[in-house]
């Protein structure tokens, strides 16, 4: 079996991972056209190459970041999303929408 | 004889060059009116339909490899139209009656075998759902049926009925289910479109497009390059990559999907069987071996390899299936990489670029849709990019609009 290095873990089945897709810059939802949003959501570059890209270790529900080879399948890096992410979103919620 | 054999093999007219099935042109023109990229199932059924119907015949298929290499040569060859949404089941059942016909139109035996499909249900929520799709295919004209253990059973006897602790519930009959030879279902559109005028490039790979005023005008070759006044793009698992050549981005992501094949058996097996809940598929083919298929790879990657657990995961299951076949031996496993949509619906019409068309996230289900897709590809080119009815719900920008084709009934979804 496969091995992947959990940033958490340490070195664990990859069965034991679920992939998450590429890591990519979130658009200001409440700015962002329907089409900059759907391109977020939807659209990814699907390279061949070395990718930057979400996995969660499911048991421990981890989730952190790998750099992949799409071809070689080769794991080159994992590393605790804080080294890109170090600032918590707050999705700005409108006044109206707010339920008490 | 030695003599005559020798006269033979002198002769300057080589019976297989002036009687080849597909000729091969040696150059590459400088244009053509339409250029096919890649040379699977679907380009060169859209090429043929294009010769055929249109009478457009300045035509080149470009393909890397060779063809009907890709996905068209490794799939487990499975055709039915029992699925959910309706717009997917009327599409497909287009396909199925394109299907029974080719052989005669080809003049040329694809080996269309309508052995019925069988899907089991384990869960009452699978129950109702194919209680749906029941209902969806009769009312496009499918012969599907909901039927329960004491009828499975009498349909395939050697079926264990609690596979997995998981009890048979009921099964989703689906009677149009047939199989065909993949390859000659290449060869016989090959065939068709060459002898009608179409070139036919293999080891011709496009390695970039050529578009101004955001427009396509040509196409770069590992061979040169070469003008044209319009292009389809059918490449399968490489969408992602040639569309970025066209420079956009598509809602695509692609998967290995691996298959395999025992030792040859006696027949014991007409019917495809498949498991939603276990995610297998077993079927057995004309020369005795039983294939099996199941879900796609767990990530994504763009490589053909084989893993030892996939493996052993899916012969589990289609072991709790058909526990005698625990004493066959493997023979081969192979994997394609497949064009998978978050929809499980394909992308067909139109594309960013003018005079670009695409024909792609046919993922883990496009071997059934081979024929429709050729026809339809082929009326939006000769229409200039008149969308037909049967395929606009399919549309690249249905992502843009968030308006879905939820194709649950397929192969990755279940199967
Ligand atoms: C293991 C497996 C099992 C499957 N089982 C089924 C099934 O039972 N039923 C079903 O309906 N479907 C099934 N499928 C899916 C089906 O095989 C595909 O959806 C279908 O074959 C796609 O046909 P195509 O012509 O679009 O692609 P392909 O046959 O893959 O053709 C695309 C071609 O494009 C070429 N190409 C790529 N890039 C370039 C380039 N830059 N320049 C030139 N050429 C290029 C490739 O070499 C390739 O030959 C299965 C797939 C796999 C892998």
């Amino acid at each position: 079996m496969k091995i992947m290095n959990c940033p958490l873990n340490g070195p664990r089945n990859i069965s034991e991972f679920v992939h998450g897709g590429e890591v990519s810059q979130m658009p200001d939802p409440n700015s962002c056209s329907d089409m900059e949003w759907a391109d977020y959501v939807f659209y990814s570059d699907n390279a061949i190459g070395i990718v930057t890209e979400w996995w969660l270790h499911a048991p421990s529900g981890y989730w952190f970041i790998a750099e992949r080879h799409t071809a070689s399948d080769e794991i080159i890096r994992t590393f605790d999303a804080s080294e890109i992410f170090n600032q918590r979103y707050e999705f700005p919620i409108k006044a109206e929408e707010a339920v008490v | 004889m030695p003599f005559s054999l020798l006269k033979y093999g002198l002769n300057k007219d080589y019976p297989f060059e002036k009687n080849a099935d597909l000729p091969v042109p040696s150059e590459l023109k400088s244009s053509y009116d339409v250029v096919i990229i890649g040379g699977g199932g679907h380009g060169v059924a859209t090429a043929y339909y294009l010769a055929k119907y249109h009478g457009i015949t300045n035509v080149a298929i470009l393909e890397k490899g060779y063809l009907g290499g890709g996905n068209t040569a490794r799939n487990t060859a499975v055709i039915r139209s029992n699925y959910l949404t309706s717009e997917g089941v009327k599409f497909y059942s287009e396909s199925v009656k394109l299907f029974k016909e080719l052989s005669n139109e080809f003049d040329f035996n694809i080996m269309y075998s309508e052995r019925g499909q069988l899907t089991l249900a384990h869960t009452d929520a699978t129950v109702r759902s194919f209680r749906q799709r029941t209902e969806v295919n009769k009312h496009f004209g499918g012969r599907t049926e909901l039927i329960g253990p004491a009828e499975i059973k009498e349909l395939v006897p050697t079926l264990n009925m609690n596979p997995a602790h998981m009890p048979v519930l009921a099964g989703l009959w689906h009677m149009d289910g047939a199989t065909a030879r993949h390859d000659a279902v290449a060869w016989g559109y090959a065939k068709g479109a060459t002898q009608r005028g179409v070139e036919l490039h293999q080891l011709t790979e496009v390695t970039d497009v050529i578009v101004e005023n955001g427009k396509v005008t040509g196409v770069k070759t590992n061979r040169g390059t070469i003008q044209c006044g319009c292009a389809v793009q059918a490449v399968a698992g490489h969408s992602s990559l040639v569309a970025a050549k066209a420079g956009f981005r598509m809602p695509i992501t692609t998967y290995p999907l691996q298959a395999m094949v025992t030792q040859p058996v006696k027949p014991f097996l007409d019917q495809m069987v498949s498991s939603s809940a276990l995610h297998c598929y077993v079927q057995q083919t004309g020369r005795g071996e039983i294939v099996f298929g199941g879900g796609s790879d767990p990530y994504p990657l763009y490589n053909t390899r084989s893993t030892l657990d996939l493996k052993e995961g899916l012969l589990a299951h289609a072991i709790e299936m058909f526990p005698f076949m625990a004493n066959l031996r493997l023979m081969r496993q192979w994997t394609g990489i497949t064009d998978m949509t978050s929809d499980y619906s394909p992308i067909m019409g139109l594309s960013p670029v003018d005079n670009y068309y695409l024909d792609a996230g046919w993922g883990t289900w496009g071997f059934k849709a081979t024929p429709i897709c050729g026809k339809t590809m082929a009326e939006l080119v000769a229409s200039g990019g008149k969308v037909p009815e049967l395929i606009k719900p399919f549309a690249m920008d249905r992502f843009n609009v968030f308006r879905q084709v939820n194709e649950m009934g397929a192969t990755a979804a279940s199967h």
